[in-house]
């Protein structure tokens, strides 16, 4: 045989390049938990942990307004969040997604689509207010300029670039898209109102 | 008050909100002193998770002070400095009274698979987050807790998240001594998962990534080899050629819903979300275990599904671990560890930024600009 079978074709133990004893002076705290006993988490699931609760099941937080929930809980959680309540069509959307439960595909689908519909709303919403959106202070792309865009880059074996070159393609892409449907659609239309009047 | 607040994909602004109100008897309202921006912070600003509204405050890792309580809190009281556990939870519902807080059944109306997490879309719960100058904090008996004296601010910040996630990705890899650990994403909680993975009895730490500047604080703060991937065709065939053609005993999974390393997983997870995200640490994970051994994942993926190798899985035997980390229930261990000096988590933390800059922020940690590793966001008012 050319070649000397390594570990996994042997039997035995494979040979640790350092010891222990080694480690131990190297690393500050090596060994410090080899005791699972010492982990936290182990084992996973316990009954003797304090939490500070000091209610069975606790009191219920005032649903102000319609809350939409899974239809995997039993009823609305007692705790629940504020934050953005559902609005508009995004919101028809959620709601409508959150008539699946999570294991099916058009729940998330549903979700990732209002999504969409909410930023591109929300961005020509903004056009209305005295606080539009400003792609250069919202992106934060002149940090490009003042934190070493180039630099921290180049040269430097990243397999993120392409990944980075797209991102600005799937961002500004849907607008250009939509733009052009826009403008083709405005097209058909005027032409449309031309050959009318042309008949007429 | 001034907060930050998603727009859109890859765009936020710091803009005025109302301060939060007590929704709850068992509220407190937070005055933030610091928070930090979390990669899994940046699924949420790249559009990944479903149900990330336009107006929604992110930031899940926080310290800060007491403003308000409300009339059934006993445990704090107004002017208290508090550290905040990334997870909320009640406490006492079937999966708080067994210590899995991150499971807890009681906060989450949007979904079951997850439990409340702060500023992480509706998904988790639709509880804003922490990058503001105030925050609502649910069940304030039970998450928070007062930051002792002899501990530095920053410190405390990175123990709501990012350490215990680090050390509780290396628990979940069942660590023997003298065991081989790879580690996917040198990030924040790949550092901690690396610095763990010895504090539990390693025998050899290898951490793989493609920025060098993490690479290096790999070796320098977590001892450990570094092997870049983008050096490489192969990684997993290298990761089998260093450990004797066997594969490592424990593979933690700290990169997550954005892994880098493959074009086509990257359109279609990262560009397109059509994936929970981008498996390419996960499935290099599974690949470079050696049979019988532990994968265990803690970077954050998003629920919809996502191309995993699973038959690979079967095949060898594994065994996969994961949860978001229970994080208070690592608190007392990790103060230990602070105080011995082996820990000493706001190392890692390379840039401090006014809270108006949050824009900027974003896109310098998004892009991995100027050597960022983890930035803190300083609410500018106080």
């Amino acid at each position: 045989m050319s070649e000397t079978p390594s570990t996994p074709y042997l039997a035995g133990q494979g040979q640790r390049k350092v010891s222990s004893d080694q480690l131990r002076q190297r690393i500050p705290g090596w060994g410090a938990d080899l005791d699972p006993g010492d982990r936290p988490s182990v084992p996973k699931e316990r009954m003797d942990l304090p939490t500070g609760a000091h209610w069975d099941f606790p009191e219920r937080q005032e649903e102000r307004q319609p809350r939409e929930r899974s239809i995997e809980h039993q009823f609305l959680t007692p705790v629940f969040g504020t934050s953005v309540p559902l609005k508009g069509l995004s919101g028809s959307m959620r709601r409508y997604a959150y008539k699946y439960s999570e294991a099916r595909a058009a729940h998330w689908l549903i979700l990732i689509a209002a999504d969409r519909v909410d930023a591109g709303g929300s961005h020509l919403r903004s056009f209305l207010t005295l606080h539009p959106d400003n792609p250069l202070t919202e992106t934060g792309i002149l940090s490009e300029f003042t934190r070493h865009g180039i630099s921290s880059r180049f040269g430097k074996k990243r397999a993120d670039l392409k990944g980075q070159a797209l991102a600005p393609v799937f961002v500004a892409g849907p607008w250009i898209l939509a733009a052009a449907a826009a403008f083709a659609a405005a097209r058909v239309l005027a032409r449309a109102a031309r050959n009318r009047a042309t008949r007429a | 008050m001034r907060s930050m607040v998603y727009r859109g994909p890859y765009k936020v602004r710091v803009e005025e909100k109302d301060i939060p109100r007590i929704e709850h008897p068992n509220d407190a309202i937070v005055r933030v002193t610091a928070s930090a921006i979390c990669g899994s912070d940046l699924h949420l600003y790249h559009g990944m998770m479903p149900d990330t509204r336009v107006g929604t405050t992110f930031g899940h890792e926080f310290v800060g002070v007491v403003h308000e309580v409300g009339s059934s809190v006993e445990h704090l009281s107004v002017g208290d400095r508090v550290m905040v556990p990334f997870n909320i939870y009640c406490g006492s519902c079937y999966f708080c009274e067994r210590g899995l807080y991150s499971n807890c059944h009681n906060v989450n109306p949007n979904a079951t698979a997850v439990g409340g997490i702060y500023g992480y879309s509706h998904t988790c719960g639709g509880y804003d987050g922490g990058q503001a100058e105030f925050v609502r904090v649910p069940f304030a008996d039970v998450g928070p807790t007062l930051i002792p004296d002899w501990m530095d601010e920053e410190d405390a910040v990175l123990l709501t998240d990012a350490l215990p996630t680090g050390y509780f990705g290396a628990q979940l890899g069942g660590i023997s001594e003298g065991d081989t650990v790879v580690v996917f994403g040198a990030g924040p909680v790949g550092l901690f998962a690396a610095k763990s993975s010895w504090l539990m009895g390693a025998g050899r730490v290898i951490v793989v990534d493609h920025l060098e500047y993490r690479l290096e604080k790999a070796r320098t703060f977590a001892h450990a080899e570094t092997w870049n991937f983008a050096e490489y065709e192969d990684i997993v065939v290298e990761m089998k050629k260093t450990t004797d053609y066997l594969g490592a005993d424990v593979v933690i999974d700290a990169a997550g819903a954005e892994a880098d390393g493959s074009f086509l997983q990257n359109v279609t997870a990262s560009q397109l979300k059509l994936q929970g995200g981008s498996p390419v640490a996960l499935n290099w994970a599974i690949d470079s275990v050696r049979k019988a051994g532990t994968v265990s994942v803690v970077g954050a993926y998003g629920p919809i599904f996502s191309a995993v190798k699973f038959g690979d899985a079967l095949n060898k035997g594994l065994t996969l671990r994961m949860n978001q980390c229970p994080v208070k229930r690592q608190w007392p261990r990790l103060f230990e560890h602070l105080r011995s000096g082996y820990l000493k988590p706001s190392d890692i933390i390379t840039h401090r930024i006014p809270l108006e800059h949050a824009a900027e922020g974003y896109h310098m940690f998004s892009a991995k600009l100027d050597n960022c590793i983890k930035p803190l966001l300083i609410p500018s008012a106080y």
